[in-house]
Order: C-alpha cells, then sequence, then structure tokens
C-alpha cells in the first residue's frame, strides 16, 4: 500500500485548482454581510463590557434578562444568514463568490492587510451551520442555566464565540482567520473555566489554550511562510500564486495549517484538551466542542485547497492524522464512563472522519463538509441530550448511576435516539449518507485507510450502543435522592429541531446537491472507480456496524452494570480509560521536561547571570569597591559617580580641543 | 518652541509640586501632568505625518566643542514622547493613595519626582544633539533612583542601588562612544554633536564596530536585554508598580529608542556587521524572559521578567533590518508601554488588596472582584499576543520578518507565543480561579477611580489592535527613512 499514489496521481492529472476570486461590488443584501458579525458582537459588548458598569438597579436587570439579548442576536445572525444564503442561491452559479471589504487593518512598507470579507458556497453553509445550530442552544442554555447567578455572562461568551466563529469563516484573509480562530480559542477558554471555582475547570480551560496555542506555532509560521513567498496572505492572492511555488515551499506551508489544525480540531497528537474540554457547561459542549469550533481545522484544510492539491506530503499527512484520529477518539469513547468525555471521544472520532475527507482532495472536500454539518446536528443532538440527562440527575455524569431514563426522560430519549441512530449509520439517517461517502471514497483512494474507516465505522457501533445501553436501558442504577425527571420545553424543543435535523440531514445529498454547490470553491473532482460496486461497500459498511451494536448488546447490553467501574480490566481498556496514555506522554515529553527547564533558569537567573554580571562587571570595570561601598551605605548618593562621569567628560574634551 | 515648553512644564511641576504644601501636592502635580499631556497633543497636532525630524529647535550651547541644544522629533520620537505624556498622569492617579501608605516617601514626594522623570524622559526623546542626549539619559537616573529607593516594598534600596550600578556603567560604557564620535567628528574639521552633522560624517568601519559596541551596551542594559537583564527583575518587584510603569513602559524605551537612532542612524556598517550576535542575543531573551517569568512567584517580578521577552522582539524586529519588522518594533514599543502599564496597574490595585505579591498565596479573587480579573486578564492575553489586542500586530509583523530573515529566527521566536499564553494563563489560573484561600478575607472588586484609570489603556488596546493605522502612518515613514540611510531599499534585504 502506497500511501502516496492518490497524491502523485492528482500532480499528474494536473488538477484545475480554482482560485478565489471574490465580487465585491455584489451590493443589495451582501453589504450587510459585516452585520452577521457585528450583531452578535454587539451583544458581547454589551453583556460583557458595558453590563458589570451600569448602575446597579439597571445591572440587576440586565443580569435577569440579559440572556434574551444574548438569544435575539445569535437569531438575528440566523435570519440574516437565511436571507444571503437565499440571495445566494439566486445568482448563477459563476458568480457566488462575494467579497466585502471593510478597512484596512496594517500596513507597512512591505505588506498589507485588510479587514475583507469572502462569502461563498462553502462559508454560506458554515454560517446557516454556525448561527442555525448555535441559536437553538441559547435557546437550550436559558433553560440549562437558569439557575446559574452569571448567566448574563455566559450569554456575553457565547456571543462572543459566535462573533469570533463568524469572523474565523468569513475572512478573506489568512491574518483575518486567524484573529476569529483565536477568537474562538479565548471563547473556548472562557467557556471551559466557566466554572472557575472549580480548579479542574479553570486547569482545563488553560490546557485547551496552551495546547492550542502549540497548533498556533504552526498557523503563524504558515502566515510567516506565506508572507515570505507571496507577499500577501489574502485567500485570492495566495490562491493565484501557489502554482508558481515550488512543491517544498507547499509540502511546508500545508504541514504548518496542519499543525495549526490539529491543535483546533482535536488531532493526535494536539488531542489532549479535549476530553478536559468537558468540565464546561454542557451547552459549550455541544456548540464549541462538537458542532462548530472544534471543526474548524477541517474548514481551514478545505479552504486551504489550492496549498494542499499542490502539496503531496501535506495532504498524505493530513489522511494519516486523520486514520489514527479517527480509530484513537473512537477507542477512547468506548471506555469512558462519564457521558460527556465518551461523546467527546466521539467527536474526535468524527473530525478525524471529515478530515480524512479533506486529505482525499476534491473528492473529499465536499463530504468532508457534508459530515460536517450532519454531525454538526447530530452530535449537537446528543450533547444536549447529555445536558438534559444530567439536568435530570443532579449533573451526575457517570453512566454507570443511569440506566432506564428512557421512561423517565421521554422526549430526551427519543431525540437521542435519533442522533444514535444517524451516528452509527443506520440506512436512511443523516450519518449514513455522509460516513458512507467518506468510506468509499477512502477505500477508492487507498486500501488500507478505507478498511481502517470501516473499522472505524465499526467502533462507532459500539461505544454509540454502549452508551444508549448505559444510559436509557436495563436497571435503574440512580443514586437514592436523585428523581430524574424530563426537562422544560425551553430545552426540548430545541432537542426536537435537532432529532428532525438529525434524520433529515442526508437530503443535502440528494442529486448530488452539496457536491455540485461546492464544486466551484473545491474543484472538479476526477471519479475514481471504488475496488467494489458501491451498493457492495455501503451493505459491507452497515455489516460492520452491525457486528459493533451486536457486540455492545453482547458485552454490555446482557450484562449487569456494576455502579462501580470494576478495576481487574485488561491493559487495552486501562489505556482507554486513560486516554491512551495522552497526558502521559505529553507530560514525559513536554511538561516534566519544561517544569524542570524552568525551575533550572529560575533559580540561574538569580544566582548565576545575576551573580556573573555583578561579578563580572565590579572585575571588568573595576567597580568591587565602589559596588561595596554602595551597598555598605558609605556612598549613598549617586553623585558621586554622575560627577565623576562629567568630569571625565569635560577632561577629554578639553584634551580633544586643546590637542 | 512646543518641545521645550513640553520639557519645562513637567520640570517647573516638579519643582513647584516640591514647595507647594502637602495638602496641594498632588492636584498641583496631576495639573502639570495634564498639562504636559495638553502640550503633547498639541505638538501631535503640529506634527506633519510625512516623516523627517520636525518641530525643531537649534541653539548653540558650547560653541567651542560644537555642544547644541537641539531639540526635534521624528515620529519614532512622537509616538514615544505622546506614550510618555499620556502614561504619566495615569501613573500619578494610580498613586493617588498608594504613595501616601505607611513607610513610603509620601504623595509630594513621589509626584514631584515622577515629573522629573517625565521632563528627563522628554528631553531624552527630543534631545537631536548627542551631548544633550547623553546628559538627559544620565539625568533619568537621579528621579529613578529616588522613585525606587524611596517607594515600594522592603529592599527597594538594594534594587535601586543594583539599578543605578548598572545604569551607570552603561552611561560610562556609552560616554566613550559619545567622545568617540566627536574625535572622529573633529579629525574631519567640523566637531559637532549634531545628528544632523553627525549622521553626515564618513566614519572608518573598525571606529564604527567600536563606537557600535559602546551604544549598544549602554542601550542593551536600558531595554534590557539578556544578559543584562538582572537590574529588571529586582527593580519590579521591589519598586511600586507605578514607579515600575515609568520604568519599563517609558524609560526603558529608550534602549530600543537608542539602538534605532544611534546604531542604526549613525552607524549602519556596523549595526550590520553586529546583526548576527544581536539577533542570537534578542532570541535568547525572547525566550529565556518567558520561560524565566514562568517560574516566578512574585507577580510584580514576573510581569518585569515577560518585558525582557518582548524587549527581545523589539530588538529582534529592529535588527532584522526590513520594513516589516522596524515597523513591528516601532509598533511594538507603543503597544508594549500600553499592555504592560495595564499589567502593571491591575497587578497592583491587586496587591493592594490582598497584602500580598506571592502568587502562591493568592486565589479565587474572580469569585468576589470579576472586574479586576477581567482586566488582569485582558492584560494578560495582550501580553501572549491575542490577535484583537494591539500587541498581536506587532509581534506578528516582528515574526513575519524574522522568518523572512531566516527561517530558523522566526520560528524560535513564535516559540514564546505558547510561553506567553502559558506564564499569562497559569498566573490568571493560581490568583483569579480556584476556591480561595481558606481564611482569606474576601477580596473588594475595582471601585470607580480605579476603573476610570484603567479603561483608557484597555479601550487603546482594543482600538490598536483592530485599527492601527494612525500609529502606522505615523511610523512607516520612519522605518523608510532609517532603512535607507543604512542602506536597504523598502524591498528589503541588504542591498
Amino acid at each position: 500500500m502506497n500511501l502516496l499514489s492518490h497524491s502523485v496521481l492528482l500532480a499528474a492529472e494536473g488538477t484545475e485548482i480554482p482560485v478565489v476570486a471574490p465580487d465585491t461590488g455584489a451590493g443589495g443584501v451582501f453589504d450587510l454581510l459585516w452585520l452577521v458579525i457585528a450583531l452578535p458582537l454587539l451583544g458581547a459588548v454589551l453583556l460583557l463590557g458595558v453590563a458589570p458598569f451600569l448602575p446597579a438597579s439597571l445591572r440587576a436587570t440586565v443580569d435577569k434578562h440579559g440572556h434574551l439579548l444574548g438569544t435575539a442576536t445569535a437569531v438575528a445572525s440566523f435570519v440574516l444568514s437565511l436571507v444571503l444564503f437565499l440571495s445566494l442561491l439566486g445568482r448563477d452559479a459563476e458568480s457566488r463568490q462575494v467579497g466585502q471589504e471593510l478597512w484596512t487593518w496594517f500596513e507597512t512598507g512591505s505588506l498589507s492587510v485588510g479587514m475583507d470579507l469572502l462569502y461563498d458556497q462553502l462559508a454560506a453553509l458554515f454560517l446557516l451551520l454556525i448561527t442555525g445550530v448555535g441559536s437553538l442552544i441559547h435557546v437550550y442554555a436559558i433553560g440549562y442555566m437558569e439557575h446559574d447567578p452569571r448567566r448574563r455572562r455566559f450569554f456575553g461568551y457565547l456571543n462572543l464565540f459566535v462573533a469570533a466563529m463568524l469572523t474565523l469563516i468569513l475572512s478573506a484573509d489568512f491574518v483575518g482567520l486567524f484573529l476569529g480562530w483565536e477568537g474562538v480559542g479565548l471563547a473556548s477558554y472562557l467557556l471551559i473555566g466557566f466554572w472557575q471555582h472549580k480548579p479542574s475547570a479553570a486547569a482545563a480551560a488553560k490546557k485547551a489554550f496552551v495546547i492550542n496555542r502549540v497548533g498556533d506555532i504552526g498557523l503563524s509560521l504558515a502566515i510567516a511562510l506565506m508572507f515570505a513567498t507571496f507577499g500577501t496572505t489574502d485567500f485570492g492572492a495566495v490562491s493565484e500564486l501557489t502554482g508558481e511555488a515550488d512543491q517544498g515551499t507547499l509540502n511546508a506551508l500545508g504541514l504548518l495549517l496542519l499543525l495549526g489544525a490539529c491543535g483546533k480540531s482535536a488531532q493526535v497528537p494536539l488531542q489532549a484538551w479535549l476530553l478536559d474540554a468537558m468540565e464546561g457547561p454542557t451547552p459549550v459542549s455541544a456548540l464549541i466542542h462538537a458542532a462548530t469550533m472544534v471543526t474548524a481545522g477541517v474548514y481551514l484544510v478545505v479552504r486551504s485547497n489550492f496549498v494542499f492539491e499542490l502539496a503531496p506530503v501535506a495532504q498524505t499527512a493530513v489522511v494519516v492524522v486523520a486514520t489514527v484520529t479517527l480509530l484513537w477518539g473512537a477507542v477512547l469513547g468506548c471506555a469512558k464512563d462519564d457521558i460527556k468525555k465518551a461523546l467527546a471521544g466521539s467527536t474526535m472520532s468524527q473530525i478525524g472522519y471529515m478530515m480524512l475527507a479533506a486529505g482525499l482532495g476534491p473528492v473529499g472536500y465536499p463530504f468532508a463538509i457534508f459530515h460536517l454539518l450532519t454531525h454538526g446536528f447530530f452530535k449537537a443532538n446528543m450533547f444536549l441530550g447529555a445536558g438534559s440527562v444530567m439536568h435530570g440527575m443532579d449533573d451526575d455524569v457517570n453512566m454507570r448511576h443511569y440506566g432506564a431514563l428512557n421512561k423517565a426522560m421521554p422526549v430526551t430519549f427519543l431525540t437521542f435516539a435519533m442522533g444514535y441512530l444517524a451516528i452509527i449509520g443506520f440506512p436512511g439517517f443523516s450519518g449514513f449518507w455522509s460516513k458512507d461517502k467518506i468510506i468509499e471514497s477512502a477505500l477508492a483512494d487507498n486500501l488500507l485507510v478505507g478498511l481502517l474507516a470501516m473499522l472505524g465505522a465499526g467502533v462507532t457501533g459500539f461505544y454509540m450502543t454502549r452508551l444508549m445501553l448505559m444510559t436509557f436501558f436495563g436497571e435503574k442504577r440512580w443514586a437514592k435522592d436523585v428523581h430524574p425527571h424530563e426537562s422544560p420545553k425551553v430545552m426540548t424543543v430545541p432537542l426536537m429541531v435537532l432529532a428532525a435535523l438529525s434524520v433529515l440531514g442526508g437530503v443535502l445529498l440528494a442529486g448530488d446537491w452539496i457536491v455540485t454547490w461546492l464544486e466551484p470553491v473545491t474543484g472538479h473532482a476526477e471519479h475514481h472507480e471504488p475496488p467494489l460496486p458501491a451498493i457492495v461497500i455501503t451493505l459491507l459498511i452497515t455489516l460492520v456496524v452491525a457486528i459493533g451494536v451486536a457486540a455492545a448488546w453482547f458485552l454490555v447490553g446482557r450484562r449487569d452494570i456494576p455502579r462501580e467501574a470494576p478495576q481487574d480490566v485488561s491493559f487495552a481498556t486501562r489505556a482507554a480509560r486513560a486516554d491512551l496514555y495522552g497526558d502521559a506522554i505529553n507530560d514525559a515529553v513536554v511538561v516534566r521536561p519544561g517544569a524542570s527547564l524552568v525551575g533550572g533558569l529560575t533559580t540561574l537567573d538569580r544566582v548565576g547571570v545575576d551573580g556573573a554580571v555583578e561579578g563580572g562587571s565590579a572585575a571588568v570595570g573595576g567597580l568591587s569597591t565602589t559596588l561595596r561601598r554602595v551597598q555598605n551605605g558609605f556612598v549613598r548618593s549617586y553623585a558621586l559617580s554622575l560627577f565623576a562621569g562629567a568630569l571625565l567628560l569635560v577632561l577629554v574634551l578639553l584634551a580633544v580641543n586643546l590637542g | 518652541m512646543i518641545l521645550t515648553i513640553l520639557i519645562l512644564l513637567p520640570l517647573v511641576g516638579a519643582v513647584v509640586t516640591a514647595f507647594v504644601p502637602g495638602a496641594l501636592a498632588r492636584v498641583v502635580g496631576l495639573g502639570f501632568a495634564g498639562a504636559t499631556l495638553v502640550a503633547g497633543i498639541v505638538a501631535a497636532t503640529q506634527y506633519d505625518v510625512g516623516g523627517g525630524m520636525q518641530l525643531t529647535e537649534t541653539h548653540v550651547w558650547i560653541e567651542a566643542m560644537g555642544v547644541h541644544y537641539a531639540l526635534g522629533v521624528d515620529g519614532l520620537g512622537l509616538l514615544m514622547v505622546l506614550l510618555t505624556v499620556v502614561l504619566v498622569p495615569i501613573v500619578l492617579l494610580a498613586g493617588w493613595r498608594e504613595s501616601e501608605a505607611e513607610g513610603n516617601g509620601g504623595a509630594k514626594a513621589f509626584f514631584a519626582w515622577t515629573l522629573a522623570l517625565e521632563a528627563m524622559s522628554l528631553a531624552v526623546f527630543t534631545a537631536t544633539d548627542v551631548l544633550l542626549f547623553y546628559v538627559v539619559f544620565e539625568a533619568t537616573l537621579i528621579p529613578a533612583y529616588f522613585l525606587i529607593g524611596g517607594f515600594g516594598r522592603e529592599g527597594r534600596g538594594r534594587a535601586a542601588t543594583k539599578f543605578l550600578i548598572y545604569q551607570l556603567a552603561g552611561g560610562l560604557i556609552m560616554l566613550a562612544s559619545v567622545i568617540g564620535l566627536y574625535v572622529v567628528s573633529s579629525n574631519q574639521g567640523n566637531p559637532s554633536f549634531l545628528l544632523t552633522d553627525l549622521a553626515a560624517i564618513d566614519i572608518d568601519p573598525i571606529t564604527q564596530r567600536w563606537l557600535f559596541v559602546g551604544f549598544f551596551i549602554a542601550f542593551a542594559i536600558k531595554a534590557p536585554m539578556f544578559p543584562v537583564h538582572t537590574w529588571l527583575a529586582d527593580t519590579t518587584e521591589k519598586a511600586t508598580p507605578g514607579t515600575s510603569v515609568l520604568l519599563v513602559c517609558i524609560l526603558d524605551k529608550i534602549g530600543t529608542f537608542g539602538m534605532l537612532r544611534f546604531c542604526l542612524g549613525l552607524l549602519p556598517d556596523a549595526s550590520q556587521w553586529a546583526t548576527p550576535v544581536v539577533v542570537v542575543l534578542a532570541l535568547i531573551s525572547i525566550i529565556y524572559g518567558a520561560l524565566v517569568a514562568i517560574g516566578q512567584d512574585d507577580v510584580l517580578r514576573l510581569i518585569g521578567l515577560t518585558s525582557l521577552s518582548h524587549f527581545g522582539f523589539i530588538v529582534l524586529g529592529i535588527f532584522v533590518f526590513s520594513p516589516t519588522g522596524g515597523t513591528g518594533a516601532i509598533l511594538y514599543m507603543v503597544n508594549h508601554g500600553i499592555a504592560t502599564a495595564l499589567m502593571f496597574l491591575v497587578a497592583g490595585f491587586l496587591i493592594q488588596r490582598t497584602g500580598t505579591a506571592s502568587i502562591r498565596e493568592m486565589g479565587g479573587v474572580e469569585k468576589t472582584a470579576p472586574v479586576l480579573a477581567g482586566f488582569f486578564l485582558v492584560a494578560g492575553l495582550a501580553a501572549c499576543g491575542l490577535p484583537g489586542l494591539s500587541p498581536f500586530v506587532s509581534e506578528l509583523m516582528v515574526i513575519v520578518a524574522a522568518f523572512d530573515h531566516h527561517w530558523l529566527v522566526g520560528s524560535v521566536a513564535v516559540l514564546a507565543i505558547v510561553l506567553a499564553a502559558f506564564y499569562a494563563l497559569w498566573m490568571y489560573q493560581r490568583t483569579m480561579t480556584g476556591p480561595g484561600r481558606e481564611g482569606a478575607a474576601p477580596v473588594a472588586d475595582l471601585d470607580r477611580r480605579e476603573v476610570g484609570i484603567l479603561a483608557p489603556l484597555l479601550l487603546a488596546l482594543v482600538l490598536f489592535g483592530f485599527y492601527p493605522m494612525p500609529l502606522l502612518d505615523v511610523i512607516n515613514p520612519v522605518v523608510h527613512d532609517t532603512l535607507t540611510g543604512v542602506g536597504i531599499g523598502q524591498e528589503g534585504g541588504p542591498q
């Protein structure tokens, strides 16, 4: 199996790479593009920047009703996104790239970066996902955060996140993208650590930010390399110039971008932050750490297709990272008893699928985005469902304490079940269509990768069934004073909407719509015959999934589940429970050596460098006597030294002049 | 005349403040600082963004030696002047009560010395005669010494002495170069200390290098750079946060200001000759400063050491000799001034409340003081170069220029974005989050006065984060002129 084969093929065929060339004079509703970002940004500024400084009585009102403002801005942004989308639909297929130039951000003698927006087919889909799912989650959070005294601030952070995520997607420049990229990182930091009185939450927040910063090294250097090579970071200009750059540079560029994507999208080796990030309130996990922010890495790769298409090594690296991650996350999902962490492992794995598709080139780009959207629906659905369960179980997250909740929480159960069927790829449900396409494309590209992706689908069937069974079926294993109850309407209605989307999301593929829609952005794909007829592949995938589901039934469903996790388990289970030793590896490779280095340097700075400089200067300058005197208090005045300097000066000047 | 007025106002203010009755001292002092701010703004309105040395005034001082009382500002000088006149009133307001605290030298002395320091700093940034520059350069040490030694925490006396020894050593070394310059200009028949005259003389390469070394060491101590930075940590730990703002945000800029004006401006060939060494020292400063900052337990010492890292960036930007690097460096000087001032002042308000500067002894402050925590977080995020806050733009420019210089240089410098995130957020985590210390009294949130002091700095960070063009319009011509002087065209790269 030659991993490089697909890329070499592509390069040999001389694939046409679409150039980004937005129409900046579209006018009409497209002049309001900036407002999509500005609305939630205004919400964030009012709720976070203005509210704390209002007079006490007014502030109390804002504290009480601020969430309505936060929700209203998100919904307004969604409505505008919808209008924009419909307007884009109304344009010719060739003129669906719309730009808006806002202002010059910064400029030096040799480079210039503008605050420019790009609204095209790809951005349009993201806008709908972010503001649509975002609005539903805002509504849900009204109920979920009802008793939190800092609810106003929570909605401010959510608005900040939405604004930043929209900036990331709408920016027409890599530096502008980086602004949004870091903005969502900040919002993620603030929201993971929202309950920061808990040391674990505060630590998880910092961990997420710092690991993401490691990825940012990649993105920062990618920006630097673009300036050095092309003199610009504007999508349009770069997409025109990549054809002339040499392949080594493009491979380096692709690998740097991939490093950035790994951080944001929790891909191996920068995956360790995502499970800890579940410390945040559950709506945050649904919005940021499932549906939108963590998929930004996939967006970055798809958006930079004009780089990756010409960078075969980088493209292969994307496929490798993705394949490892999709299995890594799935394994974690199998061993977790914490419902949110099981779902987080699943998120890692599913993003691995998207990343895999993105690594396949034009064949895969549309399916990466397709799976990103359907995953956005069903994973947000299930995270919010998990939140609903926790709401009824006094915030207990341990599935060993659940069981038989299908009767106590019928709406949560039914909606969750739709998400479950979608993620395992039950025929007809949204995930069935999107995952099927990715595995099929992977098989056509490289048999080994395709088979591993198929294996992942089986594992997905296993861990999701395990999660379902432990939560909703079997015996009640509830704590004594817990009385599960269904959540209020404000929480269940968003669940129903997301459940419907989880079922019906596959409609985007009807008539190859999404493929055709995205083709002007991602390029035309040469059709590669898969090794088997498509229908056979689909049947095979379904069979593998069925085996996974059945295994879960036999191993989990038919046995009693102890309330305490058994300790006499296999090495594999122990490893999976320990996140496959991701933290241990980081500790051994980075944290402990780093701590020693910092400790050593800190001591050295006080004793060594300081001592050497003091001693050295004393010795060299003959200052030692003076120094000792000064410190002994004999000469407390600066004046003598100054005077000495001045005297010396005058003497020399005189000497020079007289001479 | 406006520049002379600008220097005289705070100087007269210092004297008047020292002699008015104690009750009036603060109001009078602040009045003079306010008047200086107005004068600074007036000067800015008279400045034409096209570039070049402007608002000049030249009077012969010592004719026989070619010494002049000569003032003028280019874009760099103007921005440093504005930074100074804006920060001083903020420092005075922040020290309104603190300077009266027990053990401190009293508000009258604090206000008077601060104004004196402002006057000398403004003179440094506007002097266009090398001897005048040297004199006021040394003169800044007098008020600085008394501010460090008279206000702050136990052990400040030793810190003040250490500060003084370092600075005097640097000053003496520079003096040698100043004299050397004069000797060269005398030998060419026209003894003069005027920058314009000195820029025109022809200095042979070997002499240039000697002169360069003298200036550079002095400015490296001032800036500070590794390995002559150790006065910085001690000083910021012991002095009041207000004094640290004056020292780190204003006075230290003289170091990088001097590098641009004297090293690059007068000794271009030697500057290029020294580039490899300087770039390596800058990189060490960047990484070493951030690593050592991570290891600190004292909030103020930590903040001081972060500046070692940031000054490394500024020096790196200067010495890669490119339009983007130079612009990034000067913009960094302004942004660092704003961001670090915010950091020191918030930390000061925090320490007043907790009674300790030890990170280990704090925790959970956010619960009762969310606004304070918010300011602290924004300051920390600015330090780690978060986009949307002004330091990002300048840091990115320096990284881009460094990468263009050599990919390895850029790749080392960029590591700082991880380290900075770590020291900033780890400090935030340990001081602001968690359940808080048992038995510790709850920390009160910032009051209106304190918010009013900090808010302008925070707003400036955001404004220049999204729209730094007003600053860049002033900076770009200076960089163009400087690089042309060094013999590098706008396209970048030595010709």
